[in-house]
């Protein structure tokens, strides 16, 4: 089939801004309600983070046996010292900036996190990270439930999802959170110009006010509609921001962007889900440092340097929190195919300007047999319950009450982060 | 159009993506079961609609140069509007959209392996002009009300899911997980009815089910292609055992078999997961969510109704279709507008209301991908997130600008359609309700759209104020919360 191109004229669509409802700095709602200004940075790494080459047991000469291809050679790794079993750990050598922050002491990395009987399934997985609960991956998440705990009413950007979906960890029955992936087209568009379309958007607004009674699907999309015309404006103030470092032009580093304008334009948001993806590694994950999985790390490790850099610049630090990440870790042994199929236990990440930096937990030892394994010496087992590091998230950070909000009592074994 | 019986609205909605002026005259003298027959048995109809791309009449297709919908991905993106927009089997088409997101395969890991050219010819190449097998996307077409394991089969042989699944790496001495968990997770059983040891089991089955390249091959070359081949050297000979039965004697295991042998081992496990008790199970309940609704649950006599249609069908799909469109369920009124459209269906369902003259397909791509459904693109191999996960406030915001972009191409068109309704703006509304289809409108909606036609001053039918009026009108109807509903 060939047609020859056409030509078209493209009607313009105008863009509508309304100046007036922007505040200048923290949203009036935040302000009144007198919130402290902490807030979390929730990064997940999209399709099970291989751990075991982001922080590398790098002297156990079982880790180069089985991964002959893919392991990180000792020589290479950024050197971060020994956790409390004495094992020698690195980081990845494209995880340069986030080394920096280590050795400031504001980078910590809690090793072998997880729950037992780890799903292998992504979804199944990602669910279960997402409602804190390893015995239903269906239903509320745990940011979801804090968001329930804050004040009403609540401010239609309380939270801030940078992706496009709404992932499980931030639904809620009460606190719907706006999606805005790029903030430059999160404006109101209209095929009319100047007051028909100031009109236009009055009468959008007018349409999704409607309550409708006794049809909640139609309610639900509504407030979305409601949701995305009452955030515009101070969107738009936040994208306009000019960071004071280069971000990497990563659609991670562009989303850290997005969220750094947020803060320093004083939104007032206290959650931000920022995420990347192409973790799945099966195949062709790269020998050494290079390759897939080293452009993975480089990308999550520039974006983050940048971010934590900016932030900082701008006196704020002390006020962000950010968390990284994944459904789970992979297998120890690589595949045929020089990549790793699905895992159990990964590294959690904190960075931020209270953080208590350095290593938490203990890796694992990966000769087959020992008890720090499981799956036929296949996988690596849990140590630090996934959600005692919410639990220390959510009373020692956001000033919450964790019991309620992850139904259950975590906070026993939570590593001493803050 | 709200001038056809509301029956057979419904059902275009559900079994294609609406209806337009064109098809109303089609089915505007049809009876309801007429119609489902018209749609399921789809063979009656011809498959003229790609000879149909270029016409003035349709909406238009571009490119940067020359457009080569068989090895450009964003021209088979356009293809495949066009296909659902004009097709006359739109069943066909709704299939070939269920199937791709259910097999879900995405170009962005295809073109990291083969490239842009051999990716996209791998998901779209439609049989004819070039050497090579068919893109994944016609054999979803081919298989539309298919026998369901001889798609399964198709597929675990797919270049593109070989690639997507990595089983072109699937090897004797290291088994590949990755396509052996997802035919039980994600094609077949689900969660819950396999183990972990299972998974291994399946890897082991499928060694040696690779990929071979075309003598010569290029990935630049067009006439190039990678075809599916068993690797007799690469299968892993040993019995598997699984936690469910593979043959009707209730035995688990595939026996130990020659290299030579042993690709039956696959047709083993694909006979057995697509009979499996639990395929169709969860198959009724994507449906359901598919074609009923995904506001409520799945009711249970549902899911045993198609399950048994599945099975005694012999894994046929036309039946169980046909059983789906015809069941109490589908026609049951709190079923109507008890469904999120897709953005896809949203898109395809707005132009043929609202209208496509000198509208070209190039200009959804953008606004799809902010929707959240970029075809060839999902975003994992679980499909995409569906239901109410469609709507969030950016994505609603592009479903918002979307109808603004359609509404101004179309300014001068709707403001003709609608001169003899122009009298008064009560007359204008109701016009333009005969050509978009919302769900039904509340008292608050309709004063906000009355208010909007007034705005401006009183009514006088001028040219100038049913050109501004229609557009905007025509934009807060399709941007509305009501018309994300189908």
């Amino acid at each position: 089939m060939r047609v020859s191109r056409r030509l078209f004229i493209r009607d313009g669509v105008a863009t509508v801004t309304l100046g007036l409802t922007a505040p200048a700095f923290l949203s009036a709602i935040a302000q009144a309600q007198g919130l402290p200004s902490r807030r979390l940075v929730v990064v997940y790494l999209g399709g099970g983070n291989d751990a075991l080459n982001t922080l590398i047991s790098y002297q156990d000469p079982q880790y180069y046996s089985r991964r002959p291809t893919i392991a990180v050679p000792a020589g290479q790794v950024l050197q971060v010292g020994t956790d409390a079993a004495g094992r020698v750990l690195g980081l990845h050598p494209r995880l340069g900036g986030l080394w920096n922050i280590f050795n400031e002491g504001r980078l910590a990395l809690v090793q072998r996190t997880g729950y037992a009987n780890s799903s292998r399934s992504h979804f199944e997985a990602t669910d279960i990270w997402g409602t804190a609960n390893p015995q239903s991956s269906t239903g509320s998440g745990w940011l979801g439930r804090y968001l329930d705990t804050l004040p009403r009413p609540l401010d239609a950007l309380a939270a801030w999802n940078t992706s496009g979906e709404t992932p499980r960890a931030l639904l809620s029955g009460q606190s719907g959170v706006p999606a805005i992936p790029n903030g430059s087209t999160y404006t109101f568009a209209s095929p009319n110009r100047g007051s028909a379309a100031v009109q236009e958007r009055t009468a959008a607004q007018m349409m999704a006010a409607n309550p409708a009674a006794g049809r909640p699907h139609l309610a639900f999309v509504n407030s979305t509609s409601r949701g995305a015309i009452e955030t515009l404006d101070r969107v738009a103030q936040a994208t306009s921001y000019t960071p004071t470092v280069a971000y990497p032009s990563t659609g991670f580093g562009l989303a850290l962007r997005t969220v750094a304008g947020a803060i320093v334009r004083g939104v007032g948001s206290r959650v931000y889900w920022v995420q990347t993806g192409g973790f799945d590694t099966h195949s062709q994950q790269g020998a050494q440092s290079g390759g897939a999985y080293g452009n993975l790390m480089g990308t999550l490790g520039d974006g983050l340097f940048a971010f934590y850099s900016d932030v900082r610049n701008q006196g704020l630090i002390n006020d962000t929190t950010v968390i990284v990440f994944s459904e789970f870790g992979r297998r120890i042994s690589e595949n045929g195919s020089n990549g790793t199929d699905h895992g159990a236990a990964g590294v959690m990440m904190v960075l931020g300007g209270m953080v208590r930096g350095g290593l938490h937990g203990t890796a694992a030892s990966l000769a087959p047999g020992s008890p720090t394994l499981e799956n036929n010496s296949g996988d690596v087992r849990y140590e630090t319950d996934f959600r005692s590091v919410y639990a220390r998230l959510l009373d020692g950070w956001l000033g919450a009450n964790s019991v309620p909000v992850l139904n259950g009592d975590f906070r026993a074994g939570a590593p001493a982060i803050f | 159009m709200a001038q056809l019986n509301p029956e057979i609205d419904h059902l275009l909605r559900r079994a294609g993506f609406g209806a337009s002026a064109a098809d109303a005259e089609t089915f505007r003298d049809m009876s309801t079961p007429a119609a489902i027959a018209h749609l399921v048995d789809y063979e009656g109809r011809p498959d003229d609609v790609d000879a149909r791309m270029g016409r003035p009449d349709h909406a238009q297709v571009t490119s940067k140069d020359l457009f080569a919908p068989d090895i450009d991905i964003d021209d088979a993106r356009q293809r495949w509007m066009f296909r659902m927009i004009h097709t006359r089997r739109p069943l066909q088409e709704k299939m070939a959209l269920f199937w791709h997101n259910h097999f879900a395969t995405a170009f962005g890991k295809l073109t990291a392996d083969s490239g842009n050219l051999q990716a996209a010819k791998m998901l779209a190449y439609k049989p004819g002009a070039l050497r090579g097998p068919q893109g994944q996307i016609e054999l979803f077409r081919k298989y539309a009300l298919g026998n369901y394991r001889d798609l399964l089969l198709e597929v675990a042989r797919d270049p593109a899911m070989l690639v997507w699944l990595d089983g072109k790496t699937n090897t004797r001495t290291k088994p590949q997980e990755n396509f052996s968990r997802e035919v039980m997770e994600l094609f077949t059983v689900g969660v819950g009815y396999y183990t972990e040891s299972d998974v291994y089991a399946a890897a082991r089955v499928f060694t040696g089910w690779n990929l071979r390249q075309s003598e010569g091959y290029r990935k630049e070359d067009m006439n190039a292609y990678q075809e599916f081949v068993y690797n007799a050297d690469e299968h892993e000979t040993s019995d598997k055992t699984f936690s469910f039965p593979i043959y009707s004697n209730g035995s688990k295991t595939i026996p130990s078999r020659s290299e030579s042998a042993g690709f039956q081992d696959g047709v083993d496990l694909i006979n057995a997961l697509a009979s499996h008790p639990e395929t169709p199970r969860r198959l009724a309940r994507k449906f359901w969510n598919f074609f009923i609704s995904d506001i409520h649950l799945p009711d249970p006599a549902f899911v045993d109704g198609v399950a048994a249609v599945y099975l005694q069908n012999g894994t046929e799909m036309r039946p169980v279709i046909r059983y789906v469109l015809t069941s109490p369920w589908f026609t049951n009124p709190a079923m109507k507008y008890a469904r999120y459209a897709w953005p896809v269906e949203y898109v395809a369902r707005a132009i043929k209301e609202v209208g496509w003259q000198n509208f070209t397909l190039d200009r959804v791509r953008s606004p799809l991908a902010s929707m959240g459904q970029l075809l060839f693109e999902p975003p994992n191999v679980g499909g995409w997130p569906q239901g109410a996960g469609w709507f969030s406030t950016g994505t609603m915001l592009s479903r918002m600008n979307f109808a603004a972009t359609l509404a101004a191409s179309q300014k001068e068109f709707l403001a003709v359609a609608l001169e003899s309704e122009g009298r008064t703006p009560q007359a204008v509304l109701a016009g333009m309700l005969n050509r978009v289809t919302p769900a039904p409108l509340d008292a608050t909606p309709q004063q906000a759209l009355m208010s909007y036609l007034l705005a401006g001053g009183a009514w006088t039918g001028s040219a100038e104020q049913l050109n501004t009026r229609t557009a905007g009108l025509a934009r807060l109807l399709v941007g509305s919360a009501e018309y994300q509903l189908v």
